[in-house]
């Protein structure tokens, strides 16, 4: 038994979402996070202070631990962003704006 | 129902609904029937808000009810509200503010990119937004895979995913079995269900039981369904610590005395790749304490509006309904949702709701009275954990806050330590902070913005009202 | 009977300007309490920025103490460190039009003359000095004695480092006098606290404590408002505002007036403050002056509009008719010592408030003329 089974779901054709350069198929209608969760993947940034892995967390976007950087733009929610085909998802490293920095 | 996307200006509605959950689904309906113009705007993309979130069409489930308790009752709102012209669903809407005047105007940030703003206005406001998760932390508790027992069946519900393979529910409060019970339903392997109280509470309610059939039967249906899957309910017991270095691999699940306090040498360690953990909710009334609105502290310690027998808050033209007046699950709100409504529409109220409402709220009490957190549960919480996850603000920091720096509430600690100043402004840590500062449990919270707001959004001037 | 205890001086309020006052109470060898209806930090200061300022201060008293303070910062943070972070980094005030640099230039030449470190900027150095700064400005002054503290944390620290008994959580419900009159100490809920001197460092509700001793002082809440960023790297390097704030600050008016202040904080966040409204002690949010402070901050710092605000506050700071301060023994009433009133410049001002009144209380002479800020000055206007 899985989810989908569970349910009697009958998606479409997956669609390819980028973590981080590497394709993983996302469902449509998945989060982008749930994609990543269905690939086995839990982490998709690191700490400001002491650079430690985080994820989804409360799931329902209460928690912004899930904050990644999305085609460029950093502390996206993937809990509540849908996964669009070609979404790129990189790892986020603290507050994501490094670039801003003087 | 129109699923508008507010872009046509404002318009004046005379009840807007905050919150698509049951309590807010139940009162556009009523409200709706008895002749008012309602918004009904939610954070979510579809509506349902967390008790009845569901997949998004395009995944093409054929049975979504298998993951639900009522969800016949949803589809019935669900179908009238479609067909009802007085509704306008503004989907995706998060309220940052609610702005009092000589009738309410709201504030919003649109899409969950925040890409764009809206503006609604309405002569009543009903404050149906639910609540989220009370998190006590532990040792590892920062590790991916451990996620909160609502967030693991949020996703299940919505995504149809899984956190692990093989996953320890811990916490305290009903919402534990229900979520085992989905997750094993789904293929999880759940190696044990960890539940902090011994559930003898229920002990000196068992009139208030007699009353709620319903919720024994739904209880008793996930006790069957734990059966079937094998999975052992741990009384009285707490995960106290999560291994692993870049994820979970492991949790040591302590045996608590009366005191929450774990036993000392009782640890035994169980194999696991995810843990979803919560212990009980926390109502979720933020917009309504920002204007001023009188709270109670409920028997968990924490606290939700105070309204009156037509849910009416403090505040005029403020009601409230379902778990932002104490958490007591979806038929209380339902029937919560249908009172508020009559009472903005000037109507008496229906005897069947009031009925509903009298004894779910007897059993909430009950309920909250027997999950509350035992006083000494900070004891399985070591100096180097983090307390605040945003801020990463470990427990040694706040105890010194308060032995060093004289703090004594969780105001002050957040002041002289920053636990509670990040992204999700003290929701995770709230009442852990509160906990470990010593002041008192159940004020609320003070967040002016209820969620945070593109400063681009906010610098652009107001549009004008269209009356 | 309430349990009694005493002490040389007792400090109404656990603010900042009360912990100075402990803190150089104490140094002087005095044996000290302070006593405070809520929390350290509890009222303006845990809503201040920190703001240590000579820039908007014109030439006069409050420039004096402003000068003196912004020494004893410097070595206070000698004595915290990082605890308070501190961080002397300068302001930079920018003219948002032609006309207003003049203005500017001429309000710096002046404070130039009065020991103010003030360097004028041409417009295509403003970004050398801050890169985010907006295109087209027409140029700006830098004062380098600006800084900046986390103000909860300093007044924690100055408290913790007094020494002083807290009695935190008890509010004052009385002030003893004896038959001549003269303060004998302090009632509280919970006890009785014995003193020859009492110091009023209530803040904004300083006019209450005065009003126990039967002494007016007109301490009136004027408004603001700070919107908080989300963490982001350092991209305001100093206390950047625009040149209009000067006026706002020393405006009389009970409207709406708003300028922005905007700077970074060791956390990450940006702090965009600052409104003025004298609107009492009401708390709701104005989602109009936000809408302000942040159309203001975006006008100086166009990549301000890429962040998102995470959470917004409020105080109220204490405000006294002609802007100044009061502090100084009380003429009217034996004993009783004032240091309130100091509006948004408490965090900057403690220090020498805190210093000034030590010297009183030890009968020192204070190292400059009181008398600009002597507490009974609003009775004689009547």
């Amino acid at each position: 038994m899985d989810p989908l089974d569970l349910v009697g779901a009958e998606p479409g054709p997956a669609r390819t979402i980028l973590f981080d350069g590497r394709p993983v198929p996302a469902l449509p209608g998945q989060t982008l996070a749930a994609a990543l969760w269905a690939d086995g993947v839990l982490a998709w940034r690191t700490t400001r202070t002491g650079g430690r892995p985080r994820g989804a967390f409360c799931g329902i976007g209460q928690c912004f631990d899930c904050l990644a950087t999305v085609n460029g733009r950093p502390n996206q929610r993937l809990c509540l962003l849908p996964a669009e085909h070609g979404d790129a998802v990189t790892t986020q490293e603290g507050h994501g704006h490094g670039d801003l920095a003087v | 129902m129109a699923t508008s996307r507010s872009e046509a200006g404002p318009i004046r509605y005379d009840l807007a609904v905050i919150g698509a959950g049951p309590a807010g689904l139940a009162a556009a309906d009523a409200a709706a029937a008895l002749g008012l113009r309602v918004a009904l705007l939610d954070a979510g993309a579809r509506l349902g808000g967390q008790y009845y979130r569901h997949p998004a069409p395009e995944l093409g489930a054929a049975r979504p009810e298998k993951l639900h308790h009522g969800w016949r009752t949803f589809d019935r709102l669900r179908e009238r509200l479609a067909a009802a012209p007085l509704v306008d669903h503004l989907p995706e809407h998060h309220v940052w503010a609610a702005e009092r005047g000589e009738h309410w105007t709201l504030h919003a940030t649109r899409g969950p990119e925040r890409a764009d703003r809206a503006t609604v206005t309405a002569r009543g406001l009903l404050l149906a937004t639910g609540a989220y998760e009370r998190q006590l932390p532990f040792p590892g508790w920062t590790l991916p895979g451990v996620v909160t027992a609502g967030g693991a069946q949020a996703m299940l519900k919505s995504g149809l995913v899984l956190p692990g393979r093989r996953i320890v529910v811990a916490g305290s409060g009903p919402l534990l079995l229900a979520v085992a019970s989905s997750l094993a339903a789904a293929g999880a392997r759940v190696p044990a269900i960890v539940e902090a109280t011994g559930y003898l509470g229920y002990g000196r309610g068992l009139p208030v039981l007699a009353g709620n059939p319903a919720k024994l039967a739904e209880g008793a249906e996930h006790a069957a369904r734990l059966l079937r899957h094998g999975v052992r309910l741990r009384r009285r017991a707490a995960v106290v610590e999560a291994h692993g270095t870049d994820r979970i691999t492991a949790v040591t699940v302590a045996r608590l005395d009366a005191r929450w306090k774990p036993v000392p040498g009782s640890g035994r360690r169980i194999a696991c790749d995810a843990l979803a953990i919560g212990h009980g909710l926390v109502p979720q009334i933020d917009l309504a304490v920002e204007l001023g609105a009188a709270t109670v502290t409920t028997a968990d310690g924490t606290a939700a509006l105070r309204v009156d027998a037509q849910q009416r808050t403090s505040v005029p033209g403020l009601w409230a309904a379902g778990e932002t007046c104490g958490v007591g699950g979806a038929d209380l709100a339902l029937a919560e949702g249908v009172l508020a409504a009559h009472s903005v529409a000037g109507k008496p109220a229906p005897a069947r709701e009031l009925t509903v409402r009298r004894r779910r709220r007897g059993f909430a009490a009950l309920m909250a009275a027997a999950h509350a957190p035992g006083p000494d549960w900070t004891g399985w919480v070591t100096d180097d954990t983090d307390v605040c996850r945003c801020e990463e603000v470990p427990a040694r920091a706040v105890r010194e806050a308060v032995t060093e720096l004289g703090a004594a509430d969780a105001r002050t600690v957040k002041l002289l330590t920053r636990a509670g100043m990040g992204w999700c402004q003290g929701r995770m840590c709230g009442p852990a902070v509160a906990c470990l500062s010593g002041g008192p449990l159940g004020g609320p919270d003070s967040r002016p913005l209820s969620c945070p707001v593109p400063l681009a959004q906010l610098a652009e001037p107001d549009e004008p009202f269209v009356q | 009977m309430l349990k009694r205890t005493s002490y040389d001086a007792v400090v109404v309020g656990a603010g900042v300007v009360g912990a100075a006052c402990a803190y150089y109470a104490a140094k002087a060898g005095l044996r000290v309490a302070v006593v405070d209806r809520g929390p350290v930090a509890g009222g303006t200061t845990g809503a201040g920025e920190g703001n240590l300022l000579v820039s908007d201060k014109e030439p006069g008293p409050e420039l004096d103490l402003a000068l003196l303070s912004t020494t004893l910062w410097r070595d206070l943070a000698a004595e915290f460190g990082d605890r308070v972070e501190y961080e002397p980094k300068g302001g930079l005030v920018v003219a948002t039009a032609p006309a207003g640099l003049d203005a500017l230039h001429g309000f710096a030449a002046g404070q130039l003359a009065a020991g103010v470190d003030a360097v004028a900027v041409a417009a295509d150095d403003l970004r050398e000095l801050e890169p985010h700064l907006a295109d087209g400005l027409p140029g700006g002054v830098l004062y380098p004695q600006d800084a900046q503290v986390q103000p909860a944390l300093a007044a924690a620290h100055l408290l913790r480092a007094s020494g002083a008994d807290r009695y935190l959580g008890e509010a004052v419900t009385a002030l003893r006098r004896g038959p001549g009159g003269a303060i004998t100490g302090v009632v509280t809920e919970r006890r009785e606290l014995a003193a020859p001197a009492v110091v009023n460092a209530a803040g904004t509700w300083g006019g209450a404590v005065a009003e126990l001793a039967g002494v007016r002082l007109p301490v009136l809440p004027r408004r603001g408002f700070v919107l908080v960023t989300e963490p982001l790297p350092r991209i305001v390097r100093r206390k950047v505002y625009a040149a209009d704030y000067v006026a706002d600050v020393a405006s009389g008016s009970a409207d709406l007036q708003s300028s922005a202040v905007v700077e970074g904080t060791p956390a990450g966040p940006v702090l965009i403050g600052a409104s003025r409204e004298r609107v009492g002690f009401d708390r709701t949010l104005s989602p109009e002056v936000l809408h302000r402070l942040a159309a203001q901050a975006a006008a100086l710092f166009p990549v301000l509009r890429t962040v998102a605000v995470q959470r917004a506050y409020r105080g109220f700071r204490p405000y006294l008719p002609d802007h100044l301060p009061a502090i100084g023994r009380d003429a009217r009433v034996p004993g009783l010592y004032q240091a309130c009133g100091h509006e948004g410049a408490g965090i900057g001002l403690a220090p020498a408030t805190g210093l000034l009144i030590a010297r009183q209380l030890v009968g020192e002479k204070p190292e400059f003329d009181l008398s600009p800020f002597r507490p009974e000055r609003f009775d004689e206007e009547e």
